[in-house]
């Protein structure tokens, strides 16, 4: 066990020299390359909510697709319904409808175990995006439903409309505030439950664990970042589609999260930027096919160098 | 209720056809999930190649036959290939390492897919043409014929299991991988053989099934998600739990289409799940465990 | 035939056999005697390659088996009867000796003789031929252990502790199919708890201790003199 003195002071300047880099680099870069941090930082977020799941507890989730979208229709819900349209309130209903779904999804997954559970995951992602495909009337179908982008406001003091570069601040806000709440839970006695239920499940039930409950809870929690994320892509993007329910999404995030390093949280936000650039590279010679060598890439990392990119830091990163 | 009875039947024959369509899907994914404890990612996949092999085939000779026997051999040869450079590295460490390797083979096959033959369907003639009336509906043989040769399909795997030397070797290996080696059985080519029929039955449920839809790159995708739910529900690594399942699935979509559309009647297998996770965690059709 | 010279084995990170030098010559039965823990069948095990050699050498007919994929052995003419049984348990009686029996080279007549052989020798297996092997009484089940083993044709047998947990008739009979293989001149290399039983079927006998070969004598010498056997065994 981890004794709790807390985080050493060259984790913080680590910490602060990364968020800070982040915030100001964006800057000197041209609009494109701007939003291209941006989404990285979200696919990240959705990754690191993933990473609960598969690096900490072992379980590995083919369905954050339902909770990255459920996140986007949510906020969807709040923009178009409530007017004037408010960010907050966008976040608050995204992670109502993710929370719900997870709470949902967790129920009834987590009765089976290893690739039971990720089966089950990803069939009742398939669900949820059957139903909002085929629930026109409120969802928009196959189009999916556009809104107008919320200002930023706190009431009684600012509200102004986002441009690229406050959007992303507050993006790394919202991810780097995400990440250490994230990083505080894995390594509270909870997060230690679930390391301790990746490691051994049926000692940690025989210590007396109830392991389902402690597996619910994760899935939910997961659930709910997942949730955050797919508010901050539908806030960038002023849609939400029925693509992004779709089950590739949930494999495309497992790959950011393998390729990164399971078990680390920055891992899997680093897994998400390799994806993006690797796609940008590589499509200027695959062009949209980029996704075969993608493919082959994942399949020699999960073989030769499972523990990611960042895997050989694990227990440096967060400490 | 008012629904009359000839719509009943009509139902009833479209869920036992597709439904045998969809055993021979999940009876190959069983096969390999309940052997080697992988669950293959990329089955649909394989079926779409197996479709596009098809095709080829059919093409060049005419032959709808020769399409079934050269695709079934291809994509046979192509799975054990998958599984000698994926998947035997992984023997013993994490099965969940499993799932990521097939996962990303599915990628690549799926855009290897895009890449070669493009967004266009193509087509696969049904051998038999005609059709004959149901009721109110002129109903095309041909439906029937694949009910029948997946069901044989299914047969023949099922003797080659019970009584053929390999079926034993995989059999034992199932049970006892040490011991079936220290008995002779060459086990990594059993596992390779188990992957090739499966890659080999997926390769028949797409050609077989080409003539109905037309062969394009989702031409697996409805199948295969329904095939991983009707393996859940028919109880893990279960062949003939697998297959009461995907008929009883198929009949309730049926029956559920009558009410809505097919696209909203697929969420009948996912409640099937939902309530089998509830209530029979280990599957609807398997004896319950003592 | 079988010669192992100065093997040494580890299970993860503890060091299990200390430098283990044992032979067995063609049709001979050699017993392998000592305490629990001491490595007799990590022993076995390492000469089937379940366990890998760290150093040493191991060779069948000079030929070296460090190294050679389990698969393999049974058709150099080593058969392998671990302690546990292992039978399939899943599979019926008749199922289980197919494992053995559908090798490459076996004629239709050579396989019903063997099969002959075995039901005559077990006749309760030919009643339970098309029974689950996990429904069969433990005597019966290493009977079956046995059985698989001979389908091989083997010229040794590395046998596990077959009397273990059987009863007294159950040894006799145990008893009476190790000399008949000896008989038909298999060899077989005995590791056995059961020490009276070892002595009476066996030429020579190993006694190990700690992971090494403490005493290796023939065993009508032993059988004169229980001195060392006490010493070992304690008893």
């Amino acid at each position: 066990m981890t004794s709790r003195t807390g985080p050493s002071p060259a984790y913080w300047i680590g910490f602060a020299v990364v968020v800070g880099l982040l915030a100001v680099v964006p800057l000197g870069l041209p609009e494109f390359w701007r939003r291209f941090v941006t989404e990285i930082l979200i696919w990240g977020l959705l990754a690191m909510s993933l990473d609960i799941l598969i690096g900490y507890t072992g379980m590995v989730s083919f369905g954050h697709s339902a909770f990255f979208g459920l996140g986007m229709y949510g906020a969807a819900a709040a923009l178009l319904t409530v007017r004037p349209p408010s960010l907050w309130l966008a976040i608050l209903y995204g992670l109502v409808a993710a929370g719900l779904v997870a709470m949902f999804v967790a129920y009834f997954s987590t009765r089976l175990r290893d690739i039971y559970f990720a089966i089950t995951t990803l069939v009742f992602s398939q669900i949820f995006y059957v139903i909002i495909f085929t629930w026109t009337e409120v969802t928009g179908g196959e189009n999916g439903l556009a809104f107008s982008q919320p200002p930023f406001s706190i009431p009684g003091l600012v509200s102004a409309r986002f441009t690229s570069t406050t959007l992303h601040w507050f993006v790394l806000a919202v991810v780097a505030l995400s990440y250490l709440t994230l990083r505080r839970i894995t390594q509270s006695p909870f997060g230690m439950v679930l390391q301790s239920i990746r490691e051994n499940e049926p000692r940690t039930r025989a210590i007396g664990y109830p392991v389902e409950r402690y597996k619910i809870v994760a899935v939910m929690l997961s659930g709910l970042f997942a949730g955050l994320a797919g508010v901050l892509y539908a806030v960038q993007n002023r849609f939400a589609a029925p693509d992004f329910v779709f089950f590739l999404i949930s494999g495309e995030v497992v790959i950011f999260t393998v390729l990164g390093g399971m078990g680390t949280l920055v891992g899997p936000v680093v897994g998400a930027a390799s994806f993006f650039m690797l796609r940008e590279v590589l499509s200027r010679y695959f062009t949209q096919y980029y996704l075969i060598p993608v493919g082959i890439i994942f399949v020699l990392m999960v073989i030769f160098m499972p523990r990611g990119l960042l895997g050989v830091f694990r227990r440096r990163l967060n400490a | 209720m008012g629904i009359p009875l000839d719509q009943i039947l009509v139902q009833t024959v479209n869920g036992l056809v597709s439904g045998m369509i969809l055993a021979l899907v999940a009876s190959g994914l069983t096969l390999i999930f309940g052997i080697m404890d992988v669950v293959n990612f990329a089955h649909g996949d394989l079926l779409m190649l197996g479709a596009y092999t098809g095709s080829g085939v059919f093409l060049t000779t005419g032959n709808f036959w020769a399409a079934l026997v050269v695709a079934v051999i291809v994509i046979g040869v192509l799975g054990a290939a998958i599984q000698v450079t994926a998947l035997r590295p992984l023997l013993g460490r994490d099965p969940l390492t499993t799932i990521l390797a097939t996962f990303g083979m599915s990628l690549v096959i799926q855009n290897y897919a895009l890449w070669q033959w493009g967004p266009s369907a193509r087509n696969i003639t049904e051998p038999i043409g005609g059709q004959f009336t149901l009721f109110y509906l002129e109903y095309p043989f041909y439906r029937i014929l694949i009910a029948l040769l997946s069901g044989a399909i299914i047969g023949g795997l099922w003797l080659f299991m019970k009584y053929g030397t390999y079926g034993i070797w995989i059999r034992a290996t199932t049970q006892d991988r040490v011991m079936a080696s220290a008995m002779g059985i060459p086990v990594p080519t059993v596992h390779a053989v188990v992957f090739a029929i499966g890659a080999g039955m997926a390769a028949a449920s797409g050609v077989l099934f080409a003539p109905l839809v037309g062969v394009t790159q989702t031409i697996g995708i409805d199948f295969t998600l329904r095939a991983f739910v009707v393996v859940v529900v028919g109880g893990m690594g279960n062949l003939g739990g697998s297959i009461l399942a995907s008929i009883f699935v198929s009949l309730l979509e049926s029956y559920a289409s009558l009410f809505v559309s097919p696209a909203q009647a697929v969420i009948v297998s996912f409640v099937v799940l939902v309530i089998t996770l509830l209530f029979r965690p280990t599957g609807l059709f398997v004896p319950t465990p003592k | 035939m079988l010669a192992l010279k100065d093997v040494h084995a580890h299970y993860a990170k503890s060091h299990v056999l200390h430098g283990v030098s044992i032979d067995v010559g063609p049709g001979e039965v050699v017993g392998l005697l000592g305490r629990n823990g001491v490595g007799k069948s990590t022993t076995l095990k390492t000469v089937m390659g379940l366990v890998r050699a760290t150093s040493g050498a191991i060779t069948f007919d000079g030929r070296s088996l460090v190294g050679r994929a389990t698969h393999s052995l049974p058709a150099l003419g080593i058969a392998y009867v671990p302690e546990d049984r292992r039978i399939f348990r899943l599979l019926t009686v008749l199922e289980n000796l197919r494992t053995g029996l559908d090798r490459r080279g076996v004629s239709a007549e050579r396989r019903d003789s063997l099969l002959e052989k075995v039901y005559r020798h077990f006749p309760v297996l030919r009643e339970r031929r098309d029974q689950a092997g996990g429904t069969l009484s433990g005597g019966e089940q290493q009977m079956l252990a046995i059985a698989r083993a001979m389908m091989l044709e083997p010229r040794i047998i590395l046998l596990d502790e077959p009397t273990e947990g059987l009863m007294p008739r159950m040894v006799g009979q145990i008893r009476e199919i190790i000399e008949l293989l000896h008989g038909e001149g298999v060899a077989i290399l005995l590791v056995e708890q059961n020490v009276p039983l070892t002595l009476a079927v066996s030429e020579r006998v190993y006694i190990m201790e700690k992971g090494a070969v403490r005493h290796h004598a023939p065993a009508s010498e032993l059988r004169a003199n229980d001195a060392v056997i006490h010493q070992y065994l304690g008893v």
